[in-house]
């Protein structure tokens, strides 16, 4: 595929390299001609120097004939116009990077204006990740479908596990979740009402983020909820995971440390519910009068790569936190790997791989109707989310009458914002979107799931 | 200082007084008390042609500064209270002018203080007046003017500063003049709604007239001299409802009216006011059981007293004075704590009081963390610095003035503690009946006219938040320029 970058600070070139990995062809647009010779003499890729949001730079990109443009500058007004300019001039998916808090509560609209494939928000993105890992530290994965409504979750069912040993068609109603993929060993199925869970095996369960919590202590996957956390630093990521736990309501106490004044008073007004300490976060008299032995997590989010390790390591020797430390710079990873820093952050490298997973889908699918696509189960099987269109073949008939390709189970149906797990008797409508998990591959059309 | 801009404003003041002496007048004229119409039909012209020859034009010099309007109001009270006191002096109803301004200050400032011992040979026409005074001071002389004179500039929001009750004012809508207009209008739709509903409920229509503009203006100036004990119990329920809505801050009805309802029913300041109102209802008509018997009419009189001391209306259905101290002591902090911010009700108002809660919890918090950094919220907004500030200079201020009054009035007239301790709080927190001597059946006239110019003050400085009528003590604010 043809693929147009914008600006080549450290987001744009994780892409560029992973996209060019990937065989497409890039062209990267900079008005920094060093950046630029630097990208294009590391990188297999063709390097214009110009202003991306200008016609005369794009036209010179060719943009008539790109698939994919992402904008990616450090002005988020920047990439809302390159891209609004090259869905006028061109046909293709536009991806603007926009991580200004303040636009964060209009995405969805500038979304939809702007005509826009996918904004991405490296904090936020990183924030999300650390929201997740702070709800289920017990999960070893998670993807969300339809913005966050559904969570496809994978766990380790351990031994003694009271789920153990049990038909589906016996758990039946007891479950309140839906168990879309069993992993044994080397074998991935989907399992039908006589199959049984083993201990050991790993499932993959569909449920809705605050579902997810009960089902762990029904099969009894050793989980302890995360009540207390500390993070330095009160950056973006910060903010926003701050903002998640207070929309989602979690009962987790937060305690934010940062050495800026005026930051600490702009967060002190964003969340009356956290404690905003005003220090210096690598104070270790501070961290200890405010408690950092008793901690169920630590964040370690400054500026700072060095004092983030720092900071995680020495929180990892004081207590048995959760740890999560964000680094900035991707280098020294085999280094960095070896030492104990519990979940390490690249909220660069996170964009790009969101990235790349939808050119990837955007690839996979061309002419489809795929919403989302996830490799699962270590790439042996996936989970879509299809628009359903109008399809006589398909809609208003009830599963019981539909006649499925062996291996594809329905997971969900969401329906005017409602969330549907599909029994015999459930149908599907014009406009709903439903979510496939199956073993085979290459759908790319919702009527693939018929036999 | 611009002398003759507040000369100007103040000729309005009294073009608006000699207005509103219109309605007693009709009152006096329709009951045929003659000496009582020709005392305020003179008061009435004296004040129009006053107001008349100083507001022939326009003064050149326009400009207008925060001390100009907080000086304004303090002086546009004094003179209104000066003119409205002479309908009862020229009658030779109250033969001391002091007794007859402190009876009008009472009515303007909606304290509801009296030093008239039998309130019925007043004469329908100066009880008529009495009454009317709760309705015009309870929303404000000064911001009825702003609605007609378009005095111009932003400092016109400095008289609403001054003249609004709370911690911070913000205007509703962008401009002071239409703020100040839907102010009064839902105020006028509210009285009007409330009358209706008195003379339904069985009340006599002269009754329902005052006892509607004493409530509206959380006044408390009866019309009888059995106080509120004559109406049914289907009245007196009525008149709490009414009182307990007119404590809440107006800018709560603004947003219903907006239809943003939701809004209106998160106001944290009204949920908290309603909260303390059904707390102390419950403890006082629990406390006071054993002495009225009947759980009906003990819970009855406890709604009637706390709503009637919270919001600083004053009426009284039986004398509180013979309740258990505990209930006298609840009833002596509702008087400190007082009605809502915007509202027409006096005291220290939740909202202050809320602020200071959360500040000690901010104190205490600091202990525990010495750098962490905590804002005080209110209604969900971080409420800036100045504000707290200016609330903990009020309650400074607000404790001063109440000892020395105190002080004041116990050196005067040697009466005991009770009695002095709350004719203070009653007249500083616009209330009216305190306990003691000067009980919800007694009076103030035994005071000596020294004490009663102190609490006359008290009223007045109540009313407008101390800060104007500290600002008239200021020498710096009387020099001509601003050096």
């Amino acid at each position: 595929m043809n693929i147009i970058v914008v600006g080549c600070g450290k987001v744009g070139m994780a892409l560029a390299a992973q996209l060019n990995k990937e065989n497409h062809n890039i062209t990267i647009i900079d008005n920094n001609e060093k950046v630029l010779r630097h990208a294009v003499d590391t990188l297999d890729v063709m390097g214009i120097h110009g202003n991306g949001a200008m016609l005369q730079t794009q036209r010179e990109a060719d943009i008539k004939n790109a698939d994919v443009m992402i904008a990616a500058t450090n002005s988020d007004e920047i990439n809302m116009l390159c891209c609004l300019i090259a869905k006028k001039e061109g046909n293709c998916s536009t991806i603007a990077r926009i991580r200004d808090p303040q636009y964060t509560d209009e995405v969805s609209y500038l979304r939809d204006e702007l005509n826009l494939a996918m904004v991405i928000n490296p904090e936020m993105a990183a924030a999300k990740e650390v929201e997740r890992l702070l709800r289920f530290p017990s999960a070893m994965k998670i993807d969300s479908f339809s913005k966050g409504k559904l969570d496809l979750i994978r766990a380790k069912i351990p031994e003694h596990s009271n789920i153990c040993g049990k038909k589906l068609s016996e758990l039946g109603k007891s479950l309140n979740v839906l168990i879309c993929i069993i992993e044994r060993g080397e074998n991935v199925m989907i399992p039908g009402g006589n199959d049984e869970i083993l201990a050991g095996d790993t499932i993959s369960f569909i449920a809705k983020p605050h579902e997810a919590n009960s089902f762990f202590q029904q099969c009894g996957i050793e989980y302890s909820p995360i009540r207390s956390c500390m993070i330095v630093g009160g950056g973006r990521v910060t903010y926003y995971i701050a903002k998640y736990i207070q929309e989602s309501r979690l009962n987790i106490k937060l305690k934010i440390i940062d050495i800026d004044k005026d930051r600490c008073e702009f967060l002190a007004d964003e969340f009356p519910d956290a404690t905003i300490i005003n220090g210096d976060g690598t104070d270790q008299d501070l961290l200890l009068r405010e408690g950092i032995e008793n901690l169920d997590a630590f964040c370690s989010l400054t500026g700072f790569d060095e004092e983030n390790i720092m900071l995680s390591l020495y929180a990892g020797k004081l207590s048995k936190a959760r740890l999560v430390t964000k680094i900035n710079r991707i280098a020294f990873e085999n280094v960095i790997s070896e030492m104990y820093l519990g979940s390490v952050m690249y909220p660069k490298q996170i964009v790009a791989d969101y990235i790349v997973q939808y050119v990837r889908a955007l690839q996979n699918s061309q002419g489809s109707n795929i919403e989302t696509l996830y490799k699962i189960a270590d790439g042996k099987a996936e989970a879509l989310e299809f628009k359903v269109n109008n399809n006589p073949a398909i809609v208003n008939h009830t599963f019981m009458e539909l006649n499925f390709k062996p291996n594809v189970l329905v997971a969900a149906i969401i329906r005017d914002h409602k969330i549907i797990t599909p029994g015999g008797s459930d149908f599907m409508l014009p406009g709903d979107r439903v979510i496939i998990i199956t073993t085979n591959t290459g759908f790319n059309d919702l009527k693939d799931i018929l036999a | 200082m611009n002398f003759s801009m507040i000369l100007y404003v103040l000729a309005w003041v009294l073009k608006l007084e000699a207005l509103s002496l219109i309605l007693p007048l009709i009152c006096a004229v329709i009951y045929h008390e003659w000496a009582s119409s020709a005392a305020i039909l003179l008061t009435a012209v004296g004040a129009a042609v006053i107001g008349l020859l100083l507001g022939q034009k326009k003064p050149k010099r326009t400009d207008y500064y925060a001390r100009e309007g907080f000086i304004t109001v303090a002086l546009c009270w004094i003179i209104m209270s000066l003119v409205g006191a002479l309908p009862f002096f020229l009658t030779g109803a109250i033969p001391s002018y002091i007794d007859a301004v402190f009876e009008i200050v009472s009515g303007f400032t909606t304290t509801g203080s009296s030093i008239l011992t039998e309130v019925e040979h007043l004469g329908k026409g100066l009880l008529f007046w009495r009454s009317f005074s709760h309705w015009i001071g309870g929303m404000g002389v000064l911001v009825l003017v702003l609605t007609i004179l378009p005095l111009g500039g932003g400092y016109n929001l400095m008289i609403m500063k001054a003249e609004s009750p709370g911690p911070d004012v913000s205007k509703m809508v962008p401009r002071v003049a239409d703020t100040a207009k839907a102010l009064y209008k839902i105020y006028l739709i509210l009285t009007i709604f409330m009358i209706l509903i008195f003379v339904l409920s069985g009340m006599p229509v002269f009754d329902a007239l005052c006892i509607g503009f004493g409530t509206a203006g959380t006044g408390g100036f009866a019309v009888r001299n059995s106080g509120m004990a004559d109406y049914s119990m289907l009245s007196q329920f009525l008149i709490t409802v009414f009182m307990i809505m007119f404590g809440v801050n107006f800018n709560v009805y603004y947003m219903m009216q907006q239809k943003r309802i939701k809004d209106a029913l998160h106001c944290e300041e009204a949920r908290i006011y309603l909260i303390i109102i059904a707390i102390s209802t419950f403890f006082i008509g629990c406390n006071i059981l054993p002495q009225v018997g009947d759980l009906h009419q003990a819970f009855h009189h406890a709604f009637f007293t706390v709503g009637s001391i919270i919001t600083t209306t004053g009426f009284g259905t039986l004398d509180f004075a013979l309740w258990p101290q505990a209930s006298q002591m609840i009833l002596l902090f509702l008087m400190l704590c007082g009605a809502c911010a915007g509202s027409t009700g006096g005291g220290l108002k939740v909202s202050r009081v809320i602020i200071m809660m959360k500040e000690i919890r901010k104190e205490l918090t600091v202990i525990i963390h010495p750098e962490a950094v905590m804002h005080i919220r209110l209604e969900k907004k971080s409420i800036e610095h100045s504000v707290v500030r200016s609330v903990n200079c009020y309650l400074i201020m607000y404790v001063l003035i109440f000892l020395i009054s105190v002080f004041l009035i116990s050196w005067a007239d040697n009466f005991d503690f009770t009695t002095n301790f709350s004719a203070v709080a009653a007249t500083f927190n616009n209330i009216g009946p305190g306990l003691g001597m000067v009980g919800p059946t007694s009076n103030f006239s035994t005071y000596s006219d020294f004490s009663k110019l102190v609490l006359i003050f008290d009223m007045l400085a109540g009313r407008l938040e101390i800060l104007p009528m500290m600002i008239l003590f200021t020498p710096r604010v009387w020099r001509k320029s601003t050096w």
